[in-house]
This record gives C-alpha cells, structure tokens and sequence, in this order.
C-alpha cells in the first residue's frame, strides 16, 4: 500500500471508542513526518488509540539527557527510536581507520546507555529500529569482510542491537532491516525525497514502518492473535479429498503439492510456538481426516489439531462452536480459507475473525501470509508449545465431567494439585505473557511486560503470586497471576487478578483466596481490597468479589482477613 | 497529451491529496495560493503525480518548479 492510499483509508475508519490510549513518543535521527503520521494512520486502521510525541529533528541524545526535554513531560508509555543508516554516513566518512572499525561499538554503547537513562527515568518500553544495511560499495564484493566498511560495520550495529534488546527487558527491536529485505531498498529509498527532502525513508515505505511499530503496540496491549483455523481442500492440499480421492490430492511432489506442503510445515511451526491451530472444512469428517491418517506427505498430523471440525454447516457457526471449546476472544482467531464466498460469510458473521484475502495462486499463500506478520508477539516462553496438548487434555477432561452428576464428586476425581508462591525468576516471561493475554478472567485488565514483573517482584511495596495447578490428566502450568499494591501497613490493594480460562469451574480462585489469606496475614495485613474496572470482555468476573465474600463499599470491595473462614476446596498442596 | 488535459488532472490529484474540494489551479497557481500545499504535501503531490501519469521528475526539476504551470510542461514533455 502506498502512503497516499493508507492516508485515505484511514479516513474510513472513526476513533475507536474502546481500549486504553497509548502513549508514543517518536525520537528520529532523521525526518520523521512521514512515518509518524503513518503510525497515527496504522493505528487507526488497527483499532489502536494512540497518542504521539515526535521530538525535534534529530534530536535523540538532547530529548534523552535532558531531564526537562518535553518528552518526559509527554509521559510516553513507550518511545520509539528511529535510526536510519543514511544520516550516520557523515559521521562514519569523518573517521579514520580505527575509528571506523570502533564505530558499530561506540554507537551501540552510547545507544545502550541513552536507552538505560530514558527507560529508568520515564518508566517506559524502549523500541528500537536496527539500520538499513547499505552498500556504499567502496570495498566491492570486500566491503562484507573488511572491517572497516560502512556495510561492515553497520551489519556489526545489527547485531549488537540485537544482543542489547535480549539482554534489557524494556528493550525491544523494530526490525527496519527485515522490511527492507521484504520490498528491497530501491522501494524503502527514494534519492529524489532524499535530495530534494531529506527523506532517508521514502514515504510509501513509511506505510511499513508504521504497520510494524502498531503490530508491535498492540501485541503490548494484548492483542494478538492465539489460533489459526485452517480450510482443507485447496487450502491444506490441492484438490477435493471428496472427489479426487487421498491418492490424488496434490501434497509434496504431486502437481503444485508443494506449495500446500510448505504451508502446513509453517502451520506446523506456528503451532510447536504456541499457535493453537482448527480445522473448519466442509466435508465428511471420515474423508477429511484420511490425509492426516495416511497420507505420507502430509506435515500435519491429528495430533497438531486442537479442534477438528468437518461437517455441512455455516463455517460462522462452526468458528462459533471452536470459540467455545477453546474458550478464547474471535479477534485472536484467524481463518483461512481459499474460497472468497466462504470468506465472505465468516467476515460478515464474525467481523472480529481475521480473515486474510489469500491469493488465488496457491504458490503465494505462504510468502502472503508471512508478509502480513499476523502472529506478532512480545514474549515467548517455552511452555508455549504445549498448548495444543493442554487442550486435547482439557477435551479429555470434558468426557469425564459428563459421567459425573454432581460437580464436587468431579472435582474431586480430578486429583488437583496446587501450588501458590511469590513470582520466580524463572517464571517472568509467563507471568508476563498471562496479563497481556488474559481478557476474560480478569480483574483490572492491567498488562505488564516482562521487566514490570521483575520489578514488581524485587519491589518494596508490591507482592506477587502465580498459581500453577495439575490434575491426573496433565499439567496445566502457571494458570493464574495476583499481583498486590500495599495500600497501608495493614491494607493490601489487589491490582491484578487474572486466571485462564481453562481452568474456570475448577474452583481455583477460591483455593487462591485461601492461600492468599493465609500468606498476606503473616506480613500483617488485616483485610484485601479489590477492585472490579469493567472491559467489554471480562463480564465473567464482574460478580468475582461477591462471590468470593468481599463486602463493597462505593466502587471498591473488601475483605476482613480475621473473619474470613476459608472454602471448601478440591485442590492440595503439591 | 495537452496541457489543458495534464493540469485538469493535475487538479483533481491537488484535490484528493490536499483534501480541498475547491482547489481550481491555473498555470501561475503557486504554493502561496493553496492552503494546505506546504512542504510535506508538496512530497506527497510529487508522488502522486508522478504514479498517476507514470513518469519520473528529476530533483533538478523537483527544486526548480516555481508554480503549477512548469509542473505541468514538465509532464506533458515527458508524455512526448
């Protein structure tokens, strides 16, 4: 899309009504009129409120340093930092040799040190761009082995921003290089803008740069994308597997099975991270399950599969019974599907369901779909990748619910084991993940990153707690998160209090109540206060603190500890 | 094409990328008569002219345009 278009298109869209703003404070080494006002367009295409800073030209160092700079009065949330290559060339040509081979590390270690002072002072996320790796071409084919290239050493710079971002948790990378890959850079640059406006973007090219930045926020505010649901027929494989038959279907070597092929092998990696992947089909469930079971060529297995559903119905409807078994929001869904009429439908059913256009050669599925970056995410743990178990495990657990009459007599069969202790180190990343991720059993619907959660754990005035349960049908990990705010010396604030949604019905926010109780009350508090802040997603919890016994008063809800008696539980200590 | 043709299209564009419906340009038109054609507009009017009649100015012609007339001539030697 070009600048002009995206311009005009976000003219259609109105301000979004709902979600928090987030506050954006853009510092570029170059021009950057362009690339924010794609930012503010991205964003309102993207259903992202956003507020922006952009500071003076060129002044990344002086916003930074100075403690009055109006960019700590803006009170960013998270500042963008934009380098582009271009404008260093001066600087790196004034340098001799040994300047030049020292350059990628001094401006790394400056980088490194501005970025340390920005965040402790403003509290904020740090998000850096890496540089354009361009060719001056002064060494030729040498210039990627001479150390004191400006190709050289820029490459150096990417690396050593890398290392920097996974070494400070506040700080993370905006992959400039990587869009430049993608479109090539006689697309990102144009010598004309750059003559005659000292752009070193072009402006098309900041339509890019703008999607990338909002991708990365809104993966900070939560919303990602969880599932993908898969079509089968000339989505999965070439061919009808009803008409053309298993020998026939196009997979691997056959005809452009390639392609089909390679889609699967992506699928297949999106769900060893953590995607859980459906299937919604129209076919006879028998018939389109047979590839999975027999063909040879198939990456997918029954087993990569969390929902499995092939019947005649409405696609909408079948999305509608998938949400239900997984339990998750329609706009962390993504449905594909080759068919624009079955397309149609789920958009106009579901408008929150993502639903890319694929194109009609199935040769560019993969190559379109990596392009649209639709699995962006702002942590991983390696837990992940056992999603798609845990819910095959839970399908197990439905069987069995279904033989029992009563609900306690269930629970108590389930064998639940429990455990509640104050955040570890080796925790964090999924600790940090359930905030960001957890829309529906949630209290207050506060995120935190990865490096909020350290400090909440290492902080004077904040505790935190995280919950992981099992039960004879496997393990569920680190299902539920309390963080507290001492109000006083004898009042404990509940600032957050989240839970999956897996594991609703288990009892498990009373068997935390207890042990929360029971912990708190040895550091001397005397009663919980909690609080209800209503979304358009969490109105499972809105009668949370009632249920639980707290007493309200105006909008608050409180707990005396010395009173309280504890539940009944079916859950043990592990 | 002729001038007439190249500045009424060169019209619509100002309208659609400066968002002014009563934008009527004439050959002395300058940026000091428009409004809203300051100097990131005019990068962005540059654009769109040169993708709506597939050509490509030079920064020398960039630089030297004094008003929506040269503009114009430029296009219609480079359609020659």
């Amino acid at each position: 899309m070009d600048f002009n278009t995206l311009r005009k298109q976000a003219k259609k869209y109105s301000a979004t009504e709902t979600g928090k703003t987030v506050r954006v404070a853009v510092l570029a080494n170059h021009a950057s009129q362009f690339l924010t006002k794609s930012v503010q367009y991205q964003a309102k295409i993207n259903n992202l409120n956003i507020e922006l800073y952009e500071a003076d030209y060129n002044q990344i160092q002086s916003t930074i340093v100075n403690p009055n700079s109006e960019m700590y009065a803006f009170k960013p949330d998270y500042v963008y930092i934009s380098h582009s290559a271009r404008k260093l060339i001066p600087r790196f040509y004034g340098l001799d040799a040994a300047g030049k081979r020292a350059f990628a590390s001094e401006f790394v270690s400056e980088l490194g040190s501005l970025v340390d002072l920005l965040a402790s002072r403003a509290g904020c996320q740090v998000i850096v761009s890496n540089l354009e790796e361009i060719d001056d071409s002064v060494f030729g084919s040498l210039g990627s082995t001479t150390v004191s290239s400006l190709l050289y050493q820029l490459r150096v710079i990417n690396t050593q921003l890398r290392t920097l971002c996974m070494e400070n948790r506040y700080l993370h990378l905006a992959d400039v290089q990587s869009l430049i890959l993608r479109k090539g850079y006689e697309q990102a640059f144009s010598p004309q803008q750059y003559i005659t406006a000292d752009l070193t973007f072009s402006t098309d090219f900041t339509v890019l740069l703008g999607e990338q930045l909002v991708q990365l926020l809104k993966a900070f505010t939560g919303d990602i994308k969880k599932c993908l649901i898969l079509d089968l027929d000339n989505t999965l494989w070439g061919g009808i597997i009803g008409d053309d038959g298993l020998e026939n279907i196009q997979l691997g070597d056959l005809g452009i099975g390639k392609a089909f092929s390679d889609l699967q092998k992506w699928a297949k990696q999106l769900k060893n991270r953590g995607i859980i992947l459906a299937v919604c089909s129209k076919n006879q469930e028998m018939l389109a399950k047979e590839p999975f079971e027999k063909h040879p060529d198939m990456a997918l297995s029954l087993d990569d599969i969390a929902v499995f559903v092939a019947n005649w119905s409405n696609k909408a409807d079948n999305i509608r019974y998938i949400k239900e078994v997984l339990n998750i929001g329609y706009d962390s869904m993504v449905f594909l599907d080759d068919n624009p009429a079955e397309r149609d439908i789920v958009k106009g059913e579901l408008p929150e369901v993502s639903v890319p256009d694929l194109p009609g050669d199935p040769a560019e599925y993969l190559p379109f779909l990596m392009n649209l970056n639709l699995f962006e995410t702002i942590s991983y743990s390696e837990n992940d990748s056992d999603r798609t178990r845990q819910y095959q495990e839970e399908a197990k657990r439905k069987a069995l619910s279904k033989s029992f009459t009563d609900m306690s007599g269930f629970l108590d069969s389930l064998d639940m084991k429990g455990t509640f202790e104050p955040f570890s180190d080796f925790d964090i990343a999924r600790i940090a993940q359930l905030t960001q991720r957890s829309n529906q059993f949630n209290l207050r619907t506060v995120r935190y990153t990865d490096s909020e959660i350290a400090d909440i754990r290492e902080g004077e005035n904040s505790i935190g707690f995280s919950v992981k349960l099992s039960d004879k049908f496997g393990d569920y990990g680190l299902i539920s998160v309390l963080i507290g705010r001492k109000q006083s010396e004898e009042e404990l604030f509940i600032d957050t209090w989240i839970m999956s949604c897996r594991v609703l019905e288990r009892g498990v926010e009373k068997y935390v109540l207890n042990r929360l109780v029971d912990e708190v009350k040895k550091l001397g508090f005397k009663s919980i206060v909690g609080e209800y802040l209503p979304t358009r997603k969490n109105g499972l919890v809105k009668d949370h603190y009632h249920n639980l016994g707290f007493v309200q008063k105006e909008n608050l809800w409180y707990l005396d500890l010395n009173s309280y008696q504890g539940f009944d539980v079916s859950i043990t200590m592990a | 094409m002729k001038f007439e043709d190249v500045i009424s299209q060169f019209n619509e564009i100002f309208i659609d990328v400066l968002e002014d419906d009563d934008i009527v340009l004439s050959r002395e038109t300058t940026a000091a008569d428009v409004e809203e054609w300051d100097s990131l507009n005019h990068i962005q009017l540059v654009v769109e002219i040169e993708r709506h009649f597939k050509v490509k100015f030079t920064s020398m012609e960039i630089q030297s345009f004094k008003n929506v007339g040269e503009m114009c001539d430029a296009v219609v030697t480079k359609l020659q």
